[in-house]
C-alpha cells in the first residue's frame, strides 16, 4: 500500500502537466527592467521622480508639436483628437466628449500615455519632467487642476478626476462560462 | 530519366509553336508513351492554355494565379483610409466572400492597428519577451529560448471589437471582413509563467508591443493560465509583421486588441493597470462592462452574399462562417425565409474552439424575393441573438439603426431579389 502510494506520487510529479520546469530563459537584469518597464498603473508606483505644472507644460505643447494635430490648447481641428472639452462644468461627464485627459479615471493613464506614445514620430523620447508637464497642462485645460499646481511622484495618483467612482469595474472572468447571464443568447 | 525531363521541358517551351505542327511533333521521342501505354493520337490534344514559364522566384516562393484577384480593402467604417499620406495602416478588411475553409490566407488575414501606426521591422536575433511583475523571477527569453519550449498550434479567430455591420455596407466583407483565423504555433504563456514563477498574489498581467505606440492591455491572469499562447508561427511560417513579427500574444475568443502585436513584454500585477486600452473599454454600465473582452456567438453567410447575384433558379450551397469567444460552435441554423423557419446546416469539419467553423446548407431558390440567414450555438449553449432581442433585454426600442453594446453578434440578413441580385438586408 505505502509503496503503491509513493508510485503514484512519483507518477504525478513525473507528468508534464504538474509544474514541470525547463530552465530556459535568463534572469532580467536591473538596468533592462528600468528601461522596458513603462507601465504607470493607478497607484504610480512605477512614476520616475520628476516635476512640472501647466505653465511648463503649454509651451511644451508648442515647442514639441502637439498643437499641429490636437489645436491650439487642444481645442482639436487637426487630425488626433481634441483634448479639450466643448462642454460646460454642469454637463455630467459620461456625457461629455470621451477625451483621455477629461474621462480617465486616473491621471496615471494620462502620463502613461503620453510617456509612452507621444509625440507622433518621436514616441518614448520624453523626459520624465516634460511627461508631468504635459499632463498637468492638459489637466488644466479641462478644469481639473489649478494652472500653479506641481504634479509629481507623490501628487500625480492623487488627482480627483471628475469621472470619480463612477464607472463600472469589470467581473471575474471564468474560462467556459458566459460572458453575461441572461444575455439574449 | 534526364534525357526525358529535358524532352519534356523543352516540349512545353515551345508548346505553342507546336500546336498543331504534326510534322514537328512526329519528329520528337514519343511524349506520353513513356509513362501511358495509349497511343497520343498526333496533333489531336492542342493545350488548352498557355504555359507559364518556371521561373527562380516561382520556385522559391509560389504566386497564386493571375486570375484570382482577390484583395483587402480599407475598413469603411474605420474612418481612415489605409495606408495614410504617412504610410500607417489603421484597419483592414479581409474578403470573406472569396474564401473556402477556414483558414483565411496570411496574406489575406485582417490587419487593425491601435491608432493607425507604422510596422516595425524587428530583427528576430535582437527580439526578446520579459515577463517581470509578481513573479518569483523575472526572465527574458530570446525567439530560439521560445523554440526550446513544448509547443502548441491551433487553429484561432480573431476579430477586432470594431467589426459592427450596419444597413449601409454592401459586401460582407465591409461588414463582417474585421475577422480572420489562422493556424497559430507557439508556446503556451502558462508555460513561461511556470518558468518565472508566479505569486499568489497575482490576479491581471499586462502585454505590451514594441511598435511605436507600445500598445499595452490589461487581462485577468485566468486567461494567461487557461490558454493565451505566446505565437511565433501563423499558417506555418513565421507570423508575418501585419500580423506581429515575431512574436504575438494569442488570446482565443477575446476582442482582436487583447491579441498584441510585436510582443515584448508582460507583467504580472495585482490590479487592473487601466492602460489606454484599458480606457478604450471604460463602461458606465457594470452589465456593458461585462460584455468586454470575451466575444459572443457570432456567424455569416459568406455565399452568396451582398454585390453577389444568383444565375437563376436551382440548387445553391449557402455556405459561411460561425465562430465563438465562449468555445467550439455546436450547431449553426440557416433561413431562407427570412427568419421564419431555421433549418440545421452542415458543419463541414469538426469545429474547434475559438476558430472559424464552416457551415453550408443545400437550397433550392425558387426565384422568389427571400431573406437568407445563418445563426450559430456554441458549446457552452450561447445562441447568436438578433438585434431585436438585444434591444429588449436593455429596455431600449428597437429600431434600424440600433447600436448593440460590445462587439456586435447578432444576425445578418441578405436580401435575395428576382433577379438574383443580392443586398445587405438591414438596409
Amino acid at each position: 500500500m505505502g509503496s503503491l502510494k509513493f508510485a503514484a506520487i512519483a507518477l504525478l510529479l513525473a507528468s508534464p502537466v504538474l509544474a514541470q520546469t525547463y530552465g530556459v530563459g535568463r534572469p532580467t537584469t536591473p538596468e533592462e527592467l528600468r528601461r522596458l518597464d513603462i507601465s504607470i498603473g493607478p497607484t504610480g508606483d512605477e512614476l520616475p521622480v520628476g516635476r512640472g505644472t501647466a505653465t511648463e507644460g503649454v509651451k511644451l505643447f508648442q515647442s514639441k508639436g502637439c498643437i499641429a494635430c490636437h489645436g491650439k490648447a487642444g481645442a482639436g481641428g487637426g487630425p488626433a483628437p481634441a483634448l479639450q472639452s466643448k462642454k460646460g462644468p454642469e454637463v455630467p461627464t459620461w456625457e461629455k466628449e470621451h477625451i483621455l485627459p477629461l474621462s480617465a479615471p486616473f491621471a496615471t493613464t494620462v502620463w502613461d500615455y503620453i510617456h509612452r506614445a507621444m509625440p507622433v514620430g518621436n514616441e518614448g523620447t520624453l523626459t520624465a519632467d516634460e511627461a508631468y508637464s504635459l499632463t498637468a497642462y492638459l489637466l488644466f485645460v479641462n478644469k481639473i487642476i489649478p494652472e500653479d499646481q506641481v504634479l509629481d511622484k507623490q501628487s500625480l495618483p492623487k488627482v480627483k478626476m471628475p469621472i470619480g467612482d463612477d464607472y463600472a469595474r469589470l467581473p471575474e472572468w471564468k474560462p467556459g462560462t458566459p460572458r453575461l447571464a441572461g444575455y439574449p443568447y | 530519366m534526364d534525357s526525358k525531363r529535358t524532352n519534356r521541358r523543352d516540349l512545353l517551351k515551345g508548346g505553342a509553336a507546336l500546336a498543331g505542327g504534326a510534322a514537328a511533333l512526329g519528329s520528337l521521342p514519343a511524349f506520353g508513351q513513356q509513362e501511358h501505354d495509349h497511343v497520343m493520337a498526333v496533333g489531336g490534344a492542342p493545350n488548352d492554355y498557355p504555359m507559364i514559364m518556371g521561373s527562380k522566384e516561382e520556385i522559391e516562393y509560389g504566386q497564386r494565379s493571375k486570375f484570382v484577384t482577390s484583395v483587402r480593402m480599407a475598413h469603411p467604417m474605420g474612418g481612415r483610409n489605409s495606408p495614410d499620406d504617412f504610410g500607417k495602416v489603421f484597419h483592414v478588411a479581409t474578403p470573406l466572400q472569396d474564401h473556402v475553409g477556414v483558414v483565411t490566407p496570411t496574406s489575406l488575414h485582417y490587419v487593425a492597428t491601435t491608432r493607425g501606426s507604422y510596422m516595425p521591422d524587428i530583427d528576430p536575433a535582437k527580439h526578446t519577451l520579459t515577463i517581470h511583475g509578481l513573479v518569483d523571477r523575472s526572465l527574458t527569453f530570446t525567439m530560439d529560448d521560445l523554440k526550446r519550449l513544448p509547443s502548441v498550434s491551433r487553429l484561432q479567430f480573431i476579430e477586432c471589437a470594431g467589426n459592427r455591420h450596419n444597413g449601409r455596407q454592401k459586401t460582407v466583407q465591409e461588414s463582417h471582413g474585421m475577422t480572420s483565423c489562422a493556424e497559430w504555433t507557439g508556446v503556451l504563456l502558462s508555460t513561461l509563467l511556470k518558468e518565472a514563477g508566479l505569486k499568489g498574489n497575482a490576479t491581471w498581467f499586462v502585454a505590451e508591443g514594441a511598435e511605436e505606440v507600445k500598445g499595452a492591455s490589461s487581462m485577468p491572469i485566468a486567461k494567461a493560465m487557461a490558454d493565451c499562447m505566446v505565437a511565433y508561427g501563423m499558417n506555418g511560417e513565421p507570423v508575418r509583421p501585419q500580423n506581429g513579427f515575431p512574436l504575438r500574444l494569442c488570446v482565443p475568443g477575446f476582442e482582436g486588441i487583447f491579441n498584441t502585436k510585436y510582443l515584448r513584454r508582460i507583467k504580472i500585477v495585482d490590479h487592473y493597470y487601466m492602460n489606454y486600452n484599458d480606457y478604450g473599454h471604460l463602461d458606465k454600465e457594470p452589465a456593458e462592462a461585462a460584455l468586454a473582452f470575451q466575444i459572443g456567438p457570432k456567424s455569416v453567410i459568406t455565399k452568396p452574399s451582398g454585390g453577389q447575384r444568383l444565375s437563376g433558379k436551382g440548387y445553391y450551397e449557402i455556405t459561411g462562417l460561425a465562430w465563438s469567444g465562449g468555445g467550439a460552435i455546436r450547431s449553426v441554423e440557416v433561413s431562407t425565409d427570412g427568419g421564419k423557419k431555421w433549418n440545421p446546416a452542415e458543419i463541414k469539419a469538426t469545429p474547434q474552439r475559438m476558430a472559424h467553423t464552416r457551415f453550408g446548407y443545400m437550397w433550392n431558390w425558387d426565384g422568389n424575393e427571400t431573406e437568407i440567414i445563418s445563426r450559430c450555438t456554441d458549446e457552452i449553449g450561447q445562441r447568436q441573438p438578433t438585434r431585436q432581442e438585444v434591444a429588449k433585454y436593455w429596455n431600449v426600442p428597437f429600431d434600424r439603426n440600433y447600436r448593440m453594446p460590445g462587439l456586435d453578434n447578432s444576425v445578418m440578413p441578405w436580401k435575395i431579389a428576382r433577379d438574383g441580385s443580392i443586398t445587405n438586408g438591414l438596409a
